[in-house]
């Protein structure tokens, strides 16, 4: 009976992936390596559930430096693959290369705008997701000092940075935010052991909560903050399960999202081009409460970040985007 | 007397035994493939096919390679000095500023080939200064140059994201690198060098800077087997006693041969920064700097070595990143450890098979 009932779902599956246009989709990752249990797996996480849902395959490919991503690219565009979705802003000279070679393709850069009539660009507001976090972390901090280690000292980091800032500061004005980076080479999102050290760095001066934006480092400073009875907070995927209890939130970013329509709307022949920039207001980036965390963020925490959750999407408060100027006012 | 220091003829020294080390690296990579169950025959197809099968190929293979030549050359003629420099990777990123002010300044202007001797140079004299304070403290200090040229590449890679991040970044982009280079500033690709053969050379970056990496083959082999210099820097990586004793003057030969090293590292750039990308990014070495020790280590620390190990690197790299690509099973971890496979047995266990070889080529030349 068993066996009927797996062959006649098996049949439905396949019979369902016949009737939705034929696709093949590819995935490039950061050279950060597809399982960093951050940015890169996000992605895999929202090619995993596209598959799971159509039982249509993919392909993807880790790339280990810029010629090989282009490389990558080409490859599945001229392969028939289609779509393409390169994430990282690493990829943005190659898109703008590739995509112009394969204008019947459709490709889609995560994190980086490609001004081209076959290209999505999805790009975050991580400030406002940073500023959620920062804010959380501010109201949480005992001794009025949080700090934030990030990967490598880069714009895009840059922008995590400034909107934690800003929302430390709207919670606590007089709070003191310390700031590292890992790195200055492609090693930095890939030392959670020199993350740790900064880490512990941090806490010895007196922080008690801290930001990681760092990549595979970040497993280092939730570790270290974990070990040391303080609060981390994770990134762009749902990190609390990491150590539960012992990470306040984490600061989701929907790139799994990006990957899931990309693929989806590319089916259901809904395609569009053009840049799509995601803030608190379209889900793309939010702060994570699930059962590891929820003792953590008290009922005061929650109401003051859904209402400036709410004041972001009213416009009424302004988190100043680092990008914006190349400056941030803290 | 043992077999170390019986005389082969150099067709078995040069040619059997390091084929006989591939050929032994290539079976304990195939072993690994058909451990993690794929064909290792298929993937030795792709491996081919995609760094030697297509135009296209060939010139990212070439590509490679030509940045290969260069760090390799860098670390040799520092070797042949006696020292270990390996800071070819700091010295080819710090290169890389001086080969892109050279085409930043002057795209505009004039066409590629006024701007070439002045890339040539930028790169090589930055990548020469950033030798220099390793070399410097090793000749005067005797701070140990293995630890100073690391350390560098450390300091060199933190000045260039700093200045890629807060000097030369495109306002309003994310990633940090310059502006593209105008024609003017860029290298040219050899796609006529490749049609002479009948080949299309497709999106491949191989460009002119192969060429000059060939004639800096030249040159270093001039320098080293031809000039008084050349042999006071072998005295001295022989036998830097009886070189002092002799009277070649420590000092000047350890920063002059670090210099050279600096620079040839540095030229590195001009096939990835005007050549590939016509812009400077963050990573554009992206560890050829340290493939180049390899690179010298197989090929002897001579020219001819270097061009041939290069291009073996060049296949591995080429053909690695297409074999996963075809096969997805096999991960860019698994292409890291056939490359170091070959390291391992075509660099690092050079004389493992030479006593065997020996004996077999003494009872062939009794009898």
């Amino acid at each position: 009976m068993k066996k009927t009932l797996l062959t006649l779902m098996a049949m439905a599956a396949m019979s369902a992936t016949a009737l939705a246009a034929e696709i093949k989709p590819a995935l490039v990752y950061g050279t950060g390596g597809k399982f960093d249990k951050s940015f890169n797996e996000a992605a895999y996480g929202g090619a995993e559930k596209f598959k799971e849902e159509t039982g249509v395959e993919y392909r993807d490919f880790e790339p280990t430096s810029d010629t090989q991503g282009e490389q990558a690219i080409r490859n599945f565009a001229s392969r028939g693959y289609n779509p393409v979705v390169a994430v990282s802003f690493a990829w943005t000279s190659a898109m703008e290369k590739v995509a112009a070679e394969f204008p019947d393709t459709k490709f889609v850069i995560v994190d980086a705008v490609v001004d081209l009539p076959n290209v999505r660009s999805v790009v975050y507001k991580e400030e406002e997701g940073s500023y959620l976090v920062g804010l959380l972390a501010g109201m949480a901090s005992e001794t009025g000092k949080v700090g934030f280690v990030g990967g490598m000292d880069i714009p895009l980091i840059r922008k995590f940075g400034c909107g934690y800032v800003q929302g430390v500061k709207a919670a606590n004005p007089d709070a003191e935010v310390f700031q590292n980076m890992v790195g200055t080479t492609g090693a930095a999102w890939n030392d959670p052991v020199r993350a740790g050290e900064l880490t512990k760095n941090q806490i010895d001066q007196g922080a008690d909560v801290i930001y990681a934006a760092a990549g595979a480092s970040g497993l280092g400073v939730l570790q270290t903050a974990a070990d040391n009875d303080k609060l981390g907070i994770g990134v762009d995927s749902n990190q609390n399960h990491l150590h539960p209890g012992d990470v306040l939130t984490s600061m989701v970013k929907r790139v799994d999202l990006a990957v899931y329509n990309a693929f989806k709307d590319t089916q259901g022949d809904a395609f569009t081009a053009g840049v799509q920039s995601l803030g608190v207001e379209q889900d793309g980036v939010t702060y994570a409460v699930d059962e590891n965390n929820k003792e953590l963020i008290t009922p005061e925490m929650q109401a003051a970040a859904e209402k400036a959750k709410a004041d972001i999407i009213a416009g009424t408060v302004k988190v100043h985007d680092y990008m914006s100027d190349n400056s941030c006012p803290n | 007397m043992t077999t170390a220091s019986v005389p082969l003829p150099n067709w078995i020294s040069y040619g059997l035994i390091p084929l006989l080390n591939l050929l032994l690296a290539f079976f304990f990579s195939g072993l690994v493939v058909w451990w993690i169950g794929e064909s290792p025959f298929e993937a030795l197809k792709f491996l081919i096919q995609g760094s030697l099968g297509r135009g296209d190929a060939i010139g990212f293979t070439l590509f490679y390679t030509t940045s290969f030549i260069f760090t390799g050359l860098s670390v040799a003629v520092a070797f042949h000095a006696g020292l270990f420099n390996i800071g070819s990777e700091g010295q080819a990123y710090v290169g890389g500023l001086g080969a892109a002010l050279a085409a930043l300044a002057l795209d505009h202007y004039v066409p590629w080939y006024v701007t070439m001797p002045f890339a040539i140079a930028g790169a090589a004299i930055f990548g020469a200064a950033w030798a220099f304070i390793p070399a410097w403290l090793q000749a005067k200090r005797g701070s140990h140059i293995v630890i100073t040229t690391i350390m560098f590449n450390f300091i060199g890679a933190a000045l260039m994201v700093y200045l890629l991040v807060n000097v030369f970044i495109v306002p309003g982009k994310m990633a940090p690198e310059t502006r593209t280079f105008l024609e003017g500033g860029q290298l040219p690709k050899l796609d006529w060098l490749m049609a002479l053969f009948g080949l299309k050379l497709g999106p491949a970056p191989f460009n002119v800077s192969f060429l000059i990496a060939l004639v800096m083959c030249y040159l270093v082999w001039l320098l080293i087997w031809r000039t008084k210099f050349g042999y006071e820097m072998r005295t001295l990586g022989i036998s830097p006693s009886a070189a002092i004793y002799a009277g070649v003057p420590y000092a000047r030969t350890v920063i002059i041969a670090m210099l050279i090293s600096g620079g040839l590292a540095g030229m590195m750039a001009l096939n990835a920064v005007n050549g590939a990308a016509a812009r400077l990014q963050v990573e554009f070495v992206a560890g050829a700097g340290f493939v180049g020790i390899a690179v010298s280590l197989m090929g002897r620390s001579h020219p001819v070595g270097i061009i041939l190990a290069a291009l073996l690197f060049g296949i591995l790299y080429q053909g690695g990143a297409d074999l996963s690509f075809e096969m997805p099973t096999i991960t860019r971890d698994m292409i890291v450890v056939i490359q170091g496979l070959v390291i391992l047995f075509a660099g690092a266990l050079e004389y493992m098979l030479r006593p065997a070889v020996v004996r077999i080529y003494q009872q062939f030349a009794k009898g």
